[in-house]
């Protein structure tokens, strides 16, 4: 079988192209119009995409990871359990949590522990987003939509518990979308100590 | 006219000529550069550059708002009622009313003239409120922080450079372009002792007569090309001293490139001085004035486009920005500078595109010349019909609209030609010299006879008359 070859022609200069005086005023043309929108016309008809920016700002789209925060309970307390699910699963190893017992009189002791200290450092943080996901308790979030902003101080990237906890969620809610059910609580699902195990 | 009027007024012209070309085109082109090319690229361009008011000026800023609105309302409406009635006196033919029309007519401008600066006032107001009390006016701020990096910035001068001639350069570059300002003619001469009175339109007028342009010599345009060939200089001293292959070959291409056109540049203009039959820049627009613009007569028209195409080359500016070139030559000769040296080729470059718009408006669209505009004030007449319609004028008010108008069209070709630059991509060095010796050139040798030709066979005559009756 012969071989097919197709010629595929050069593709040339039309003389409109080659004389090169129309192509100019095509150009200056568009130019000109693009130049006349922006500038001289109708507020609508302006298609500038420059946001300027410490005044105007783009909003994070929905799902974007910021920040981290730590969620309340009703009362105000963390949800934060310190089971170290979170400083376990964190590929940058930049939480660092110290587990405590809550007093013995607290209807949670015995079932729960809670984090005297919880530090993230951020400048260290990936924002993989591995913390949030291995939280069983739904206590770390990084729904906040603010990113970490500059600092001159390496000091001011570590966030300590009570920063976590005053950071909201970009709803401005402490809380999060999932009911929490403490011990006693007649929604509380599990055994405790009042009904009997 | 005494020696000490004739010194007076020179450095009073000198120095508006320095005010307008270094103290305000140049940082307004740079700004207008940036923001022109934003404009066409989608982007807002400069803007960040602003001063910040205290919080108190803002809220004492957000109060007189309201004042100023009302304001600029009640002598808008003072300023329309004076309107009305002049109108209707103007109808009428004769004045019923005790005022009188002079009077009414200066209302009418102070008026006016209040509640446009009031209603400015307001929304430049607003801008600063919404800007939380930052003034940005429109990046106009921007060339003021140039300037101020400039002269702050470290003056480096590469360790085995050529000292003396690394810093001469900028200043041989920047001197011509100012220079070259000093024969162009702003406006038709000034008639010192009848600056109140409405002229006659013809005849000789006695006293002292100052002419609007710093010196008024025979030579002229040629002065101008003489002195645009010294700044060839300055890019190629500052190439070679710059000890820098890639300034040296900047330097050399600027000067290549700028000898080239310089032929082309000063044979494009032949036709005008053929049908000027003069090379003073005075008597080319007072030629104008009482024919026809230049770009109408057909064979100035190729010279105006040949013209305007060796300028843009001549001013080193894209598409001809080959001395610069920095996909090749980093910076070409401008390498090794920086700061205020850097600031001053800057400038140079902008007050020569200045220089080349005006003169392009000078000899091609008529310079200070207004159409209808006479030495007596406008009038107005239609084509084929006997009727028209006459506004005298006094005489410090038409040579000042002769000024405005010549400002005006000189920030028209500036304009267009930020245009060009903003349009066309760079040429192949080859191209551009076969675009000047065997494109402009034979172009601009060919139009030269054929206007030797227009003008010996009496087309021109013919033309110009024709034109003549149409208007």
């Amino acid at each position: 079988m012969a071989v097919e070859v197709k010629v595929i022609k050069k593709p040339g200069r039309t003389i409109a192209e080659q004389i090169y005086i129309p192509e100019i005023a095509k150009g200056l043309g568009f130019a000109m119009g693009r130049f006349f929108q922006n500038t001289f016309g109708p507020q609508a008809k302006k298609e500038i995409d420059t946001v300027k920016y410490p005044e105007e700002k783009v909003e994070y789209p929905e799902r974007f990871r910021g920040v981290h925060r730590l969620t309340h309970r009703v009362d105000g307390s963390p949800r934060c359990v310190a089971c170290l699910c979170c400083s376990t699963a964190c590929p940058a190893q930049c939480i660092h949590i110290e587990p405590a017992e809550y007093e013995p009189d607290d209807p949670r002791h015995g079932y729960e522990r809670y984090p005297s200290v919880f530090v993230i450092d951020e400048l260290r943080c990936i924002f993989c987003g591995y913390c949030v996901e291995a939280c069983p308790c739904d206590a770390i979030r990084m729904d906040t939509g603010i990113h970490m902003p500059p600092s001159t101080n390496r000091d001011h990237f570590l966030f300590d518990k009570e920063t976590l906890l005053s950071i909201p969620g970009r709803d401005g809610s402490y809380l999060t979308a999932n009911p929490r059910h403490e011990p006693g609580d007649a929604t509380h699902p599990g055994i405790d100590r009042e009904r009997g195990h | 006219m005494t020696t000490t009027f004739l010194v007076v007024s020179s450095l009073v012209k000198v120095l508006a000529i320095l005010l307008i070309t270094v103290g305000g085109f140049a940082p307004i082109l740079i700004w207008a550069e940036r923001r022109q090319s934003a404009m066409i690229q989608d982007r807002l361009g400069p803007s960040r550059a602003a001063i910040t008011l205290p919080a108190s000026a803002v809220t004492f800023i957000d109060r007189a708002r309201l004042p100023m609105w009302r304001l600029a309302a009640l002598t808008g409406i003072v300023a329309i009622v004076a309107l009305v009635t002049l109108t209707f006196i103007a109808v009428k033919g004769s004045n019923p009313l005790p005022i009188s029309t002079s009077s009414l007519t200066a209302s009418l401008v102070a008026f006016g003239g209040a509640s446009v600066v009031l209603r400015a006032g307001y929304g430049v107001h607003g801008m600063i409120v919404r800007n939380g009390g930052k003034i940005m006016l429109i990046g106009l701020l921007h060339p003021v922080a140039d300037a101020l990096k400039f002269i702050f910035k470290e003056d480096f001068v590469p360790p085995k450079a050529d000292k003396l001639l690394f810093s001469a350069g900028p200043i041989i570059a920047l001197i011509p372009a100012i220079a070259a300002f000093a024969v162009i003619p702003f406006a038709s001469s000034l008639h010192w002792d009848y600056l109140n009175q409405v002229l006659p339109r013809t005849g000789e007028i006695a006293g002292p007569v100052v002419p609007l342009q710093v010196a008024s010599i025979n030579v002229g345009i040629l002065f101008i090309f003489a002195i645009a060939s010294t700044g060839i200089i300055g890019a190629a001293i500052s190439g070679y001293a710059s000890d820098n292959k890639y300034s040296l070959l900047g330097g050399i291409r600027a000067a290549s490139q700028m000898v080239s056109y310089e032929v082309v540049l000063g044979l494009a203009l032949v036709p005008a001085f053929m049908i000027y039959a003069s090379l003073r820049l005075e008597d080319m627009t007072m030629w104008q004035h009482d024919h026809m613009w230049g770009i109408f007569v057909p064979p100035l028209t190729l010279a105006a486009v040949n013209f305007f195409v060796a300028a843009v080359a001549e001013t080193k500016r894209v598409p001809f920005d080959l001395p610069e070139g920095e996909s090749e030559l980093v910076g070409g000769y401008l390498t090794e500078y920086s700061g205020m040296k850097f600031g001053m080729f800057f400038m140079g470059e902008f007050v020569e595109v200045v220089s080349l718009a005006a003169i392009a408006s000078i000899i091609f669209l008529g310079g200070w010349d207004v159409p209808f505009l006479y030495r007596d004030g406008f009038e107005f007449s239609l084509p084929f019909v006997a009727a028209s319609y006459s506004v005298p004028l006094v005489h410090w008010l038409v040579v000042a609209i002769q000024f405005v108008v010549f400002l005006f069209k000189i920030i028209a070709l500036i304009w267009f030609q930020l245009m060009i630059r903003w349009s066309l991509p760079r040429f192949r060095y080859d191209q551009l010299m076969s675009l000047c010796w065997k494109g402009l050139l034979p172009i601009s040798l060919l139009n030269i006879l054929v206007v030797g030709a227009f003008i010996l066979s009496g087309w021109l005559d013919g033309w110009v008359a024709f034109f003549e009756k149409l208007f």
